[in-house]
């Protein structure tokens, strides 16, 4: 009899032994996790509670009585957010002082990349190598054709009138890819058998996370020019890129540095006995299994990285922050900071949660179930 | 098992030969003088207490540890701090280890076909037909397109084993290839190696499967305190040890 049954159902299956409706489905889920006792109830009924207080206001200032109409702030009246202060700038935030007319040139880079990242992360569309080489070397050289023109036709932009996102973008994406490569080479420096190496990797990431990046800013927008000899002037966007980049290259350093760590000896000792050489053992075998393990520690230093970006307004780059600072001074629209500073809170979190959720989805496909 | 081509000219000369070869770990003496000559086709089995330097012996061979006196000479080629040397060495020598040592991020394919492809700059479609039929070999094709971490031991144990077979090595070290494993998977790994020993392989293992070695070795070598105490083919080396450390750990071993 009992045989039967094993035949028929798979385990836990069999109809008449069904859970208790309240151990099941929403009901038993909230039983579980919401109100298991009353000390977990009352925890339940003050979160809600709070969500209440801070969320109704919230939305209520934000969308329900905002005012999105006009162009004046004569047009607010409503008591709740001035979006319209946001709209009339809005092209000032997007691309700074960058000709009007020229908007277009903007909107193709960003284009661009955006076509490239969707090549590169969709897993369905074919040739990412392609895609990989294309983004690293021809990209960047028609990125920055395109936004600093003086070539087939198209008029010059100085650096100097780059700003708002676009500048913020900038900032962050060459910072992310030029950091990245230098982290790990000198994470693995760090870790070479050679004395001078390791002692040169040693010095240098210590040196850069020990200074504030603020400080390396100023130094390279105001003590670099110093020392430079005379007539010799580079952009002051080249140079802050070269601060962000030499610094936040020590912080991906340390991150790679821990992944590395936590491979097993018996990694490297495979690949020695197959004989592979130093460089195909750390690119094929270690590199991939360190840089996986500590994908969020790399996402978490991109983050900073693309934040880290608005403390170029000290240095009097206009990113996206330090744009919407200057218009607040605008006697125009005195005392609409807060629209302002939510706005500009807004735009770097849809960034930042974009690479936190990439990460998440690119751990879950690197994962090969694999144990150490 | 291998479709190896014959070396006319290297036929004399020995697989392997160590001289003279001391090792140390800082202060402590691992290897003291060890002097072994290994013939073409010839299959050795290293034992002894643990702590006695067999493991660190077959992990000079292939240059995973560095001995600081004496010579080792692989296939011809003598062992010196040359990259070029070693890695040409590293070549010719496979290994497998105590704990597989696979790599988690490949497949179990990728895994026997990356060596062959990016050190024997082979084109990929060879080195996968390579690669199914050393898969074949040691029974598991079917589990080609598996991760690693998806396997059995004694599966993950006899992939380590295909995947050096793929680079046509001349010599075969274990490293206690069955220590790691649950009872139940101890023989299919032994049984892969045993055919293996049958397509005349030049194979070292350190092991302390006794059974193994009473079937396939040609000599027993037992180790103790970093030395070579002594040397045997399996029959005297079982029924008659001549030395008493030798007799003291067969009576431990053979007890069970």
């Amino acid at each position: 009899m009992s045989e039967m049954m094993q035949e028929k159902y798979a385990p836990g299956t069999h109809p008449d032994w069904e859970p208790p409706a309240t151990e099941v489905g929403v009901i038993g889920w909230m039983r579980e996790n919401l109100f298991s006792n009353w000390r977990n109830s009352a925890l339940t009924l003050l979160g809600v509670y709070l969500v209440y207080l801070i969320f109704v206001p919230l939305i209520d200032w934000a969308i329900v009585n905002a005012d999105w109409a006009g162009d004046t702030r004569d047009a607010c009246t409503s008591g709740g957010a001035c979006w319209v202060f946001v709209k009339v700038r809005f092209n000032q935030f997007m691309y700074g002082f960058y000709p009007a007319e020229e908007y277009w040139r903007v909107n193709a880079t960003a284009v661009l990349f955006a076509l490239m990242i969707l090549w590169l992360t969709v897993p369905r569309i074919p040739l990412k190598r392609v895609a990989g080489v294309l983004t690293l070397f021809v990209f960047p050289i028609a990125a920055y054709f395109l936004l600093g023109g003086g070539v087939f036709g198209l008029s010059e932009v100085e650096t100097t009138r780059w700003g708002g996102l676009t500048l913020t973008l900038i900032l962050a994406v060459v910072g992310i890819v030029a950091a990245f490569p230098l982290g790990i080479i000198l994470a693995l420096g760090r870790r070479s058998e050679m004395p001078i190496v390791r002692a040169l990797s040693v010095a240098y990431i210590e040196l850069w996370r020990g200074v504030p990046l603020i400080t390396v800013l100023f130094m390279s927008s105001v003590m670099l020019p110093l020392f430079l000899p005379e007539g010799v002037n580079f952009d002051k966007l080249l140079r802050a890129l070269i601060g962000i980049i030499l610094f936040q290259a020590s912080y991906i350093a340390e991150v790679v540095r821990g992944g590395l760590q936590a491979i097993p000896k018996g990694q490297y000792e495979a690949a020695d006995a197959l004989g592979l050489s130093y460089g195909k053992k750390m690119v094929l075998i270690i590199l991939p299994q360190a840089l996986k393990l500590v994908i969020p520690g790399i996402v978490n230093t991109f983050n900073e990285l693309f934040k880290d970006t608005t403390l170029v307004l000290i240095i009097g780059l206009l990113d996206l922050l330090a744009i919407i600072k200057a218009a607040l001074e605008d006697s125009n629209w005195l005392g609409y900071s807060i629209e302002g500073y939510v706005f500009a809170g807004a735009v770097f979190w849809i960034f930042c949660f974009g690479m936190s959720r990439y990460s998440r989805a690119l751990e879950r496909k690197l994962h090969t179930g694999h144990k150490r | 098992m291998t479709d190896r081509k014959t070396h006319p000219a290297s036929e004399e000369i020995p697989a392997v030969q160590l001289q003279g070869v001391h090792k140390w770990y800082g202060e402590f003496h691992v290897l003291k003088n060890i002097n072994m000559d290994v013939a073409r086709g010839e299959r050795i089995v290293i034992c002894g207490p643990s702590g006695s330097g067999k493991s660190t012996m077959i992990r000079c061979i292939n240059r995973l540890e560095e001995h600081q006196k004496g010579h080792i000479v692989v296939d011809g080629t003598e062992l010196t701090s040359d990259v070029k040397n070693i890695e040409q060495i590293r070549r010719e020598v496979g290994m497998v280890f105590q704990h597989f040592n696979l790599f988690p991020h490949l497949t179990v394919l990728e895994n026997c076909t990356l060596a062959p492809i990016w050190v024997r700059k082979m084109p990929k479609a060879k080195a996968e037909e390579i690669a199914m039929h050393f898969l074949e070999k040691v029974r598991i094709p079917e589990q080609a397109s598996k991760f690693p971490g998806q396997l059995s031991g004694g599966q993950q144990q006899r992939v380590a084993i295909a995947r050096s077979l793929c680079m046509n090595p001349a010599i075969m070290l274990f490293d206690e290839p069955t220590s790691a494993l649950d009872p139940e998977m101890i023989k299919e790994v032994l049984d892969t190696m045993i055919e293996l020993a049958e397509t005349g392989m030049t194979m070292l293992c350190v092991t302390h499967e006794m059974g193994f070695a009473k079937t396939v070795a040609n000599r027993v070598v037992f180790m103790d305190g970093g030395e070579i105490i002594e040397t045997n083919d399996p029959h005297a080396f079982f029924d008659n040890p001549q030395h008493e450390r030798t007799q003291l750990f067969l009576s431990q071993v053979l007890q069970h």
